[in-house]
């Protein structure tokens, strides 16, 4: 078979219809009768509801209904936690509608149902609540003292610690042994900022409560679980919930969730029988959309003289805030498995004690844990090189683990199937320039000259394509990890492909286009992919984990050999041939040895007509297969971040971002291309702009993007990119995946930069962001406590 | 982001804006570009009852040569004053300033009278028309009356217009041959400063002859530094001179302290900043 798709950058399928306007998000949906509604929010971050008087709401134009918590308190269930880590995770109740107290400033209090959106938006002032102010606990380390509650009635805010110890699991050894005595102790503690994972369109949702089921619109990465979720929440039998996620303009994580307002409409519109439609403004996204990252990471790492790393030791806090959302209590689990990234350690702990706070909940941001993690052991194998007076890259590359080494078993437990860091790291370093910035650097160092320069490293992998069920469940996931597909070769030879996958941006109409192409022999044109419809695709576990073509588009290429078997047995039945001589290539079944062939169109029509098919065939050429991964996929990649830093203003400057990322075998460059620079800026936001702040009352003060910064074009440098090909060696394309690669690399490759251009002016930390006045600031106080170490 | 709702009424002449205004009585808001009064309106920070649209005046817009001065009709865009010819000849600060004014969409639609009468203490047009002595032409009831520069800025987001008064336009002086620039400071690349100075000089023979500066988001409203730019009169032309002398542009600031850096860190920006809107101004 001759390829011809898989690895061809392909613009995307999906564009045209993007960018010229014609695309239909959630919000664009308009049904004959439609409510509109719009949510009345606490603007106290914790408070008792003494009263709610609706009345004059209700007898405002246009005003169909008003929804309290006290309405819906026997219909709406409590919104699902699937990850509980432990078995004595505490977590609070999550009405949609807040009934007796509000938790977090932006929560639910009422739902106004209205003829029109301006209606419904005039009538939320006029709704009168009566609050009774709680006292709020916002800091990790106050919340762990238990002394001011964010659920009074949960009796403390610690809702589950979780532990992992090498020595324990037998993975290593216990990590007393290397921390007693060692030659070398880095003690840090890092701080990793709340932040607000910003998808460029806004949540929506929209029912339709007129048919057979209840139809849901929705801007959502996982059509599937929220149909299953809202079934359970909400006591509707699942078979009676169809959800679509039409187009979805971005998600990065933030948009894997069973919302308030998604169960919010449903009720809405079951209340009325009528269509619903809740669109949230910006303010309200920031607000009340799931926030990510916020936590304190504690570590401790050993090494020998010579910089051997012998153990980490790491102790998190991790903030919830008010609840516990789908996988909220997960994350910090997430990246447990990390820490020890691509390097060998013989001894490593973790412990994660999960808080409730007064803010909006936490869940899944672009890397979930991965970043975390990555940003921390990163930070210390920096600090380590300081420590001991050695090249960054030279300890980095006397601990990791060697080409030969693969499979190799990491102190956390996992396999990595394949890695080559050498490959990466050369080609990067190329790329780079290092020895010549590193001797500008010097000079700029010497002369004294305003503007330092330092180089940041990053040499990190990630576990992604979530994931082996058997491993989830193991975690206490509730769910499974495998992802389904159909592929119909219609009777005009044109192919249906029908994915469980639910892209929100990312591409996979193109890219399973070009894999079920090559696999079939057929025309990229030709083939049609399906998804977002659980009515259309009807099992999928959606789009998060960096998941789809690793799992997802091994599930499509399972069902594509499926029709190319069955179609062997109509081919052979065709040209009076045994099938163990058909052979398939270029869209054809061939009879070995002869220059008879069928073309698979021709065998499609066949099959469909069925009127001359061998006995006991099942007309159609369809197919469905499930594929459950065996092993995660371990992507990797060495990121190098020269960076300026003006000494007089405390502003960053990213002088030149390299990165050489090892995503396996990739279908589609552009794609890759995109996901990488997409990820670099929301790593590099993390590491410069971006941080939820709260005020004391427990108000988000970032309530718009005057104050929440989201770099844009012109804030971001001209990025190098490049990459090296290790096949991951667990599936059978020998893809890894690319979604969440270039947000767990960058932030260390940054905030290193950052700290190696003014570390010899005695600047030891500095927190995230590093904005210009902490940059400043961290440079007034190394002045003031005497310079140079 | 759905603004209450509210009456509307798009007059042709200043005159008729006046009536317009008068009979609205208090509830009752001018609309420019919008840039600033929808985005509170949307956040329904403001409510007006009712909302007079001066985008069908023609008489306000363009820039005019009046002698010894510009006059620029208040309903002049960002994008119009930033290359506008007659502007890059006799006030370039000017261009310069409304060049850094957030994206292309905003520079279109937003106006140089709008920034002015809705003085955000970040705002990028009023330290440089207050650095250039500019005179305020307001339209009233009672007819038309002149406001300096010095005594158009208030306070926070307050100015010299009365309830009811239209400014219509702003005579700025030629500063012909002299030096500008327009040094702003920001996190990411569209964003209100954090600090800014809007500097002129006049340079004679290898010495600083004349200089004008003001400051940006330094206190409440924008602010002169006098004492910055009494230090340069006659100062060499030399980083060093300049350096000393903007060492002084902090004085008698009353900056706020926000998420972008606290008034330390603002004093500190203003004297950094100063020092380099002068070296780029002068050339050097
Ligand atoms: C995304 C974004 C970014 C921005 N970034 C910047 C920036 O970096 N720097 C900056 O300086 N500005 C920035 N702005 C604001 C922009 O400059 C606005 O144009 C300006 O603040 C207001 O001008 P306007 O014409 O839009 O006025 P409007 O919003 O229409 O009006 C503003 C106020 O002035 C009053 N008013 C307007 N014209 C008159 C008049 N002729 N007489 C009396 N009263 C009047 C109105 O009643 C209202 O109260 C930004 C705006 C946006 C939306």
């Amino acid at each position: 078979m001759t390829v011809t798709e898989v690895g061809r950058a392909r613009l995307r399928k999906e564009d045209a219809h993007l960018i010229t306007g014609r695309s239909r998000y959630t919000d664009n949906i308009t049904l004959p009768g439609m409510l509109h509604l719009a949510m009345v929010r606490s603007p106290f971050a914790h408070a008792k509801i003494t009263s709610i008087d609706a009345s004059a709401a209700k007898s405002s134009p246009g005003v169909v209904a008003v929804l309290t918590g006290a309405d819906v308190a026997a219909q709406q269930g409590s919104l699902p936690n699937a990850w509980p880590i432990t078995p004595d995770q505490k977590a609070p109740a999550h009405p949609a509608i807040a009934v007796d107290a509000v938790a977090f400033a932006g929560e639910v209090v009422a739902c106004i149902i209205a003829r029109s959106a301006a209606a419904a938006r005039d009538a939320v002032e006029l709704v009168d609540v009566s609050y009774e102010e709680l006292p709020v606990v916002l800091d990790l380390e106050e919340a762990l003292k238990d002394e001011v509650l964010a659920h009074p009635d949960l009796g403390t805010n610690k809702s589950a610690t979780w532990v992992f110890d090498s020595g324990e699991a037998g993975t290593g050894k216990p990590i007393a042994e290397a921390l007693d005595g060692a030659e070398v102790l880095i003690e840090r503690t890092f701080y990793q900022q709340r932040l607000i994972p910003a998808f460029m369109e806004p949540r929506s949702t929209v029912v339709d409560p007129t048919g057979e089921q209840i139809t849901v619109w929705s801007a959502t990465q996982i059509p599937h679980i929220l149909r299953l979720m809202l079934a359970l929440t909400l006591g509707i039998p699942e078979s009676k919930v169809r959800v679509i996620a039409p187009d979805v303009g971005g998600g990065f994580g933030g948009k894997l969730q069973v919302t308030p307002e998604e169960a919010i409409t449903v009720l809405a519109a079951r209340h009325t029988g009528k269509p619903c439609k809740y669109t949230e403004t910006r303010s309200e996204s920031l607000m009340a959309a799931h926030h990510g990252r916020a936590q304190v990471q504690k570590v401790k790492l050993s090494a020998t003289k010579e910089g051997i790393v012998t153990g980490l030791d790491v102790h998190l806090l991790a903030d919830m805030g008010a609840y516990l959302g789908l996988v909220t209590s997960g994350v910090p689990i997430l990246g447990a498995f990390m820490y020890n990234s691509i390097y060998k350690f013989p001894a490593y702990r973790f412990e994660c004690t999960n808080l409730f706070t007064n803010k909006a909940w936490t869940d899944a941001y672009r890397g979930a844990g991965r970043p975390e993690a990555t940003f921390a052991i990163e930070r210390l194998m920096d600090e380590l090189a300081v420590e001991l007076g050695v090249d960054p890259l030279a300890v980095r590359e006397k601990n990791w683990i060697k080409h030969e080494e693969f499979p190799f078993t990491t102190v956390a437990g996992l396999e990595y199937d394949s890695g080559n860091y050498e490959a990466a790291t050369a080609k990067a370093l190329e790329l780079f320039g290092y020895d010549e910035l590193r001797a500008e650097q010097a000079r700029r160092r010497e002369s004294n000259d305003p503007v330092q320069l330092g180089i940041g490293i990053s040499t990190f992998t990630e576990m992604c394509g979530l994931a082996p069920s058997r491993v989830l469940g193991a975690l206490s996931y509730a769910a499974g990890g495998w992802e389904h597909a159909q592929v119909r070769v219609l009777p005009t030879g044109n192919i249906e492909v029908v994915t469980g996958s639910s892209a929100h941006g990312q591409g996979h109409e193109t890219a399973w286009s070009q894999l079920v192409a090559d696999r079939l022999g057929v025309p990229f044109e030709n083939v049609e992919v399906l998804h977002g419809d659980t009515q259309i695709s009807q099992r999928g576990l959606d789009t998060y984990g960096s998941r789809s073509l690793t799992v997802g588009g091994m599930a499509v290429l399972a069902a594509a050999d499926k029709v190319i078997e069955k179609a062997k047995i109509v081919a052979a039945h065709m040209m009076e041939a045994s099938e163990e001589d058909i052979e398939f290539a270029d869209g054809k079944f061939s009879v070995k040895g002869t220059d008879q062939s069928t073309a698979l169109g021709e065998i499609a029509f066949a099959a469909f007509s069925g009127h001359n098919l061998p006995d006991g065939f099942e007309p159609n050429l369809d197919s469905d297969a499930t594929y459950d991964p065996q092993n995660f996929s371990f992507p990797h990649g060495t990121h190098l971040a020269a960076m300026e830093v003006d000494t007089e203003t405390g502003r960053v400057t990213i002088r030149k971002y390299v990165c050489v990322d090892d995503v396996g075998v990739v279908v589609n460059p552009l794609i890759v291309e995109g996901q990488v620079h997409g990820g670099l800026a929301q790593g590099i936001a993390q590491a410069l702009y971006e941080e939820a702040v709260h005020d004391d009352a427990g108000t988000l003060v970032t309530g718009s993007f005057v104050d929440y910064l989201v770099p844009s074009a012109p804030d971001l440098p001209h990025f190098t990119t490049a990459r090296t090909e290790t096949p991951s060696t667990t599936n059978q394309l020998g893809a890894k995946g690319v979604g969440e690669a270039g947000t767990i690399a960058s932030t260390p490759a940054i905030v290193n930069g950052v700290l190696d251009a003014v570390r010899h002016l005695g600047v030891k930390d500095i927190k995230m962001p590093c904005s210009p006045s902490r940059v400043w600031a961290a440079l007034e106080e190394a002045k003031m406590t005497g310079g140079v170490q | 982001m759905i603004p209450s709702a509210f009456d509307y009424s798009a007059p042709a002449t200043v005159a008729e804006a006046l009536g317009a205004l008068a009979d609205a009585g208090d509830d009752v808001k001018l609309l420019a570009g919008g840039q600033s009064l929808i985005p509170v309106m949307k956040l329904r920070l403001a409510d007006p009852a009712m909302v007079v649209d001066l985008g069908r005046i023609g008489e306000l817009s363009g820039v005019r040569d009046d002698g010894d001065a510009l006059l620029i009709g208040a309903m002049t865009t960002h994008h119009q004053i930033a290359n506008d010819p007659l502007i890059a000849e006799h006030v370039p600060l000017l261009a310069k300033a409304a060049a850094t004014v957030a994206d292309p969409q905003v520079r279109h639609r937003g106006t140089f009278g709008g920034a002015l009468v809705h003085a955000d203490p970040a705002g990028d047009m009023p330290a440089p028309v207050l650095a250039a002595d500019a005179t305020f032409i307001l339209a009233g009831p009672n007819g038309e009356r002149r406001v300096a520069a010095a005594d158009f800025f208030r306070g926070y987001f307050t100015t010299a217009v009365d309830d009811g008064e239209i400014l219509t336009h702003i005579r700025v002086p030629k500063y012909t041959g002299w030096g500008a620039h327009y040094e702003k400071f920001t996190r990411v690349a569209q964003q209100w400063s954090i600090v800014a100075v809007a500097a002129m000089v006049r340079v004679e023979g290898g010495t600083i002859a004349e200089a004008r500066i003001g400051l940006t988001n330094m206190a409440s409203t924008p602010v002169r530094a006098a004492a910055v730019e009494q230090a340069l009169v006659g100062a060499p032309l030399t980083r060093e001179a300049i350096a000393t002398a903007s060492a002084h542009a902090a004085e008698g600031t009353d900056p706020a302290s926000d998420l972008n850096g606290d008034a330390a860190y603002r004093r500190h920006l203003a004297e950094v900043l100063t020092k380099r809107a002068v070296i780029a101004a002068a050339g050097l």
